[in-house]
């Protein structure tokens, strides 16, 4: 374990160094142009098979089963759990120095909580306070200048890199106040079980809302395995730079080369 | 002659007319998501929709640009015969792939919200599916070609940021990668594709 947890953190020094010298942060995220080393595939691809297993024998179903329920109770989890992420959201927005968006989203939190009732409803968007875009650690480590290092799927909760899984640990280690709350103490209010039912919950109105584009692309694919892996990378990469476009994160020079005009 | 003369002057006005208007790419991606939402909106078999969309992209998508931008770095390195066969399947491949991604929707509303040229090859329009009770508002950008702009071709869909072409392109290196850069395993694989 030491030593798988040595080379992650080999992994992610070396993808950093590799870029240095660069001088801004989107020219940061164009030069890695989508090459993110697969260290351990032969491993990623027998969990990623593993977490497919498990998708369609017990997610996929409790998915379907979510379905059934009338859209505003739909509405409401999905607003709840989301509120719930401002936690980690907001010490990452300061992070990045990003004073003034952790200060609407602690004014929205704050207004979601009360008056939304634990942020059941969505008060704070009628109020101006939309465009919520969550952050965590590993984004934060991505503002900074760190690259992604190998490229990992990890048991249950599926694709990460070296950097999303060592800064996955910055929230076990009490920058999480919900899980501060609910697993590391006894607060007799919350338990353990409110957190992975949450964390269980995310991950099944996630897969609710996109059960039948991941059927379309598994069904359309000739390697299910690197479409997920280049789907996932393209996405942190999108939000480690706050971009809306594509061409803003990605090099096109591969589109420029070729003429059929 | 008078006779002669009028018509000749109408076919030239014509021709000069058709040759010289440029479509803007926004209008352009407009017409398609129309004439495409028309058809799936249609009381007809998803085959039959199918094959009336392939028609449709046989004029509107570059998929030869496409199939060799998925080949990545492997396209400098395939001689003539390989490059020849493998637009021929790739063509197949992705007239198959994309008509069985999009005749599972029906009635799905787009609606062009603008443009930009990012060079005078390559404009993106921006456009949204229309959310519904099923699913909700997506964002769809569309890379046009614009080489020729008499002739915009699309080269690529990105959905909510995440662009198909780079997809597909991640994932025919992978198919390659696996068999020690043989592009032949990528021609294999998508032919089973085909033929399914």
């Amino acid at each position: 374990m030491y030593r798988i947890f040595k080379i992650l953190i080999i992994s992610l020094f070396l993808s950093t160094s590799s870029f240095a010298g660069s001088d801004g942060e989107n020219e940061l995220s164009k030069n890695q142009n989508g090459q993110v080393v697969d260290c351990f595939e032969t491993i990623n691809r027998g969990v990623f098979a593993f977490n497919e297993g498990l998708r369609k024998i017990v997610f996929e179903p409790l998915a379907k089963g979510y379905l059934y329920l009338p859209s505003p109770v739909r509405t409401g989890t999905s607003n709840l759990l989301n509120n719930l992420t401002n936690v980690v959201t907001i010490p990452n927005n300061l992070l990045q120095g990003d004073f003034k968006l952790a200060a609407k989203n602690t004014a929205r939190f704050t207004v979601n909580t009360t008056i939304g009732i634990l942020g059941i409803f969505d008060p704070a968007s009628k109020l101006g306070l939309n465009d919520y875009d969550r952050e965590d650690y590993g984004q934060t480590l991505g503002r900074w200048g760190f690259g992604e290092g190998c490229y990992l799927v990890l048991p249950v909760l599926g694709p990460s890199t070296a950097r999303d899984t060592i800064a996955s640990v910055a929230s076990f280690s009490g920058g999480d106040a919900w899980y501060n709350i609910t697993v590391r103490n006894d607060t007799h209010h919350v338990s353990d079980f409110d957190y992975y039912l949450s964390r269980g919950t995310r991950g099944v109105d996630f897969l609710a809302k996109n059960l039948g584009a991941l059927d379309n692309l598994e069904e359309n694919s000739i390697d299910f395995y690197a479409s997920v892996k280049s789907l996932y990378l393209q996405e942190r990469r999108k939000q480690i730079a706050n971009a809306d476009e594509i061409t803003e994160t990605f090099d096109d020079s591969d589109w420029e080369e070729i003429e059929t005009q | 002659m008078k006779f002669l003369k009028s018509i000749f002057f109408i076919v030239l006005v014509s021709i000069t007319l058709n040759s010289s208007v440029a479509k803007e790419p926004s209008e352009f991606i407009s017409e398609i998501t129309d004439t495409a939402s028309d058809i799936l909106k249609q009381n007809i078999s998803i085959e039959e929709k199918a094959e009336k969309l392939i028609i449709i992209a046989e004029e509107t998508v570059d998929i030869d640009g496409i199939g060799l931008y998925s080949l990545g770095k492997h396209r400098k390195v395939i001689n003539k015969e390989q490059l020849i066969k493998y637009k021929s399947i790739f063509r197949k491949y992705f007239l198959k792939s994309f008509s069985s991604r999009l005749s599972q929707y029906s009635d799905p509303k787009i609606n062009v919200l603008s443009q930009n040229v990012i060079n005078e090859k390559y404009t993106i329009v921006s456009s949204i599916l229309v959310e519904t009770s099923e699913r909700p508002e997506i964002k769809i950008d569309w890379r046009v070609y614009t080489k020729n702009p008499e002739n915009p071709l699309i080269r690529d869909l990105i959905i909510e940021g995440l662009s198909l072409a780079r997809t597909q392109k991640e994932e025919f290196n992978s198919v390659i990668q696996g068999a020690n850069g043989d592009v032949n395993a990528l021609f294999k694989n998508l032919e089973n594709f085909n033929s399914k």
